[in-house]
């Protein structure tokens, strides 16, 4: 089953131990250290995402603290456990304090499928993708038990944003998930990864990644995964001028911490099965004869897709909540059930299979003209109507200073 | 099989009492000198009136309810996906309508108005 595991667990019993047991220390040497592999993530995470950031808005960004500024995360969180735990006295207290370890709990639990380089995968579930959709529903029951617990309006307003947000926009992130799996006709990450692999003259240059198969389906996919990683222009949850933080204004210290931690790991991660499901997983030249090289392409692809987003973040503005409901529903949702209905036809067609993946790349080039489109509309308005924003409104005239 | 669930298990274990751990660290570290103004609700400074865990729109339920529909959906689709190449045309064709009926539900839903959002 898992290579990884068998070397320990055989070492083990051969000195004497039960097997299970020797299987359980095994098992709990490996989940411990990938337990601990998230905060880790996420120290990095948080200082990409500020390089970033300030990179867009011409700053430096952190630089003080260790090399290049990279202990600076690690300085945070020092600080934040160090803050004081204020709890606020009317909270309904169970789900107050539940709710910031169940969101980090979703999100370490789905490092578990991640196949990360060929053969090497946590655990190959043979329902992978059903299990990430799953988890991906804690995300949203603690978003909302955190909003409802903390007694107070804003984070009350804040906790049926996630849930409207999350739930609309889980619908098509789904079905586009649905879309490799539909073509593979296997639910594990390590088939779908391996799937990928298209070799040209004995190099495995990357063509048979699907996104350039479905393109829209990775599109629509890309753009859920926005909404569900929380991410501007889906950032509605935190609207700064309108809900002063989010569903965990009433948290301070480790508490908020945690949602923090939870919230830059789950976007990463939805990158990672971004890259998983439509940029090949680990596949990439010579990824399968030298050791290693896999795990560094699917490293380099996950850190691309997340400074992607990062760049999404500093350019686009953000949504109206109305929008972002209509766009989920009225859009995404009726294009990929489309699509999905379209790939269905074309892989019973009986006609050969470079035909028919040439039609499905014809609907999901469809889809994305669609989907372009109508983003392209919205944002031209939103720069016209920020543009009349700034001109001078004002009855004397444009108050020009008298010149000449 | 059972061996999978077994390490998911002992992982779930660890992914909670990660965040536990941290938490109860925190507290333990940090100040606690908790004072009524400091316990209050957060309103940007003014106290607040009346109850916080009021009813809510009716709204949210009929997305919740749509998004049950199309949940489910997805809970049948995906063992139809790992069966796809095997599939008489029957069994596609059937499918098929069950795609079409829930697009046309969608269009139905979006008739009536259950989609906009005030």
């Amino acid at each position: 089953m898992e290579q990884w595991s068998a070397g320990l667990s055989h070492l083990l019993s051969n000195l004497g131990l039960p097997e299970v047991i020797a299987i359980i220390i095994t098992f709990a040497l490996g989940a411990f250290i990938l337990a601990n592999v998230g905060p880790v993530l996420a120290l990095v995470l948080i200082w990409i995402t500020r390089k970033v950031i300030s990179r867009m808005q011409d700053r430096i960004g952190p630089n003080r603290v260790g090399p290049f500024g990279l202990l600076q995360t690690v300085a945070d969180a020092v600080k934040l456990l160090s803050k004081e735990d204020i709890r606020p006295a009317t909270a309904d207290f169970i789900a107050y304090f539940l709710a910031p370890i169940l969101a980090v709990f979703g999100v370490i639990l789905s490092l578990a499928v991640m196949a990360v380089a060929p053969g090497l995968i946590p655990v190959d579930l043979n329902i992978g993708v059903l299990y990430l959709v799953a988890l991906g529903s804690i995300g949203i029951m603690s978003a909302l038990m955190a909003g409802w617990s903390s007694n107070n309006k804003y984070a009350l307003l804040a906790g049926f944003r996630v849930v409207a947000q999350l739930l609309s926009y889980e619908i098509p992130m789904v079905l586009a998930m649905f879309a490799p799996v539909l073509l593979v006709g296997s639910m594990r990450m390590g088939a779908i990864s391996e799937a990928q692999g298209l070799e040209i003259s004995g190099l495995n240059l990357g063509l048979g990644w699907f996104i350039f198969l479905m393109p829209g389906a990775a599109l629509i996919y890309f753009i859920s995964a926005l909404a569900e990683g929380e991410q501007t222009p889906f950032d509605l949850l935190e609207a700064e001028s309108e809900l002063i933080a989010g569903f965990h204004i009433e948290y301070s210290g480790m508490k908020f911490a945690m949602f923090f931690l939870a919230q830059f790991l789950n976007s990463f991660f939805l990158g990672a099965i971004f890259v998983m499901l439509f940029l090949g997983g680990w596949q990439g030249p010579f990824a399968g004869n030298i050791p290693g090289l896999g795990f560094l392409y699917f490293l380099i692809k996950a850190f691309g897709v997340y400074v992607v987003t990062q760049w999404v973040k500093g350019t686009f503005p953000r949504v109206r909540v109305d929008q972002m409901m209509s766009f989920a529903w009225k859009i995404l949702v009726p294009l990929i059930l489309a699509l999905i209905l379209w790939q269905m036809i074309v892989l019973k067609l009986p006609v050969g299979t470079t035909l028919q993946y040439l039609l499905l790349l014809v609907g999901n080039i469809g889809v994305i003209a669609i989907v372009v489109n109508t983003l392209g509309r919205y944002f031209q308005r939103e720069q016209v109507r920020t543009k009349r924003a700034f001109e001078p409104k004002s009855l004397i005239g444009t108050m020009q200073p008298a010149g000449d | 099989m059972l061996r999978q669930y077994g390490f998911i298990l002992i992982l779930s274990i660890f992914a909670f009492a990660l965040p536990a751990v941290a938490i109860i660290l925190g507290s333990l570290l940090g100040p606690r000198r908790p004072d009524p103004i400091k316990t209050a609700t957060y309103e940007s400074g003014v106290e607040t009136i009346g109850d916080t865990w009021v009813q809510f729109r009716a709204q949210y339920y009929l997305i919740g309810l749509i998004f049950l529909i199309f949940d489910v959906e997805v809970i049948f689709l995906f063992p139809i996906a790992l069966a796809y190449g095997q599939m008489s045309l029957f069994a596609v064709l059937a499918t098929v309508t069950f795609v079409v009926i829930l697009l046309l539900g969608l269009f139905l839903e979006w008739r009536k108005g259950a989609l906009e959002w005030h």
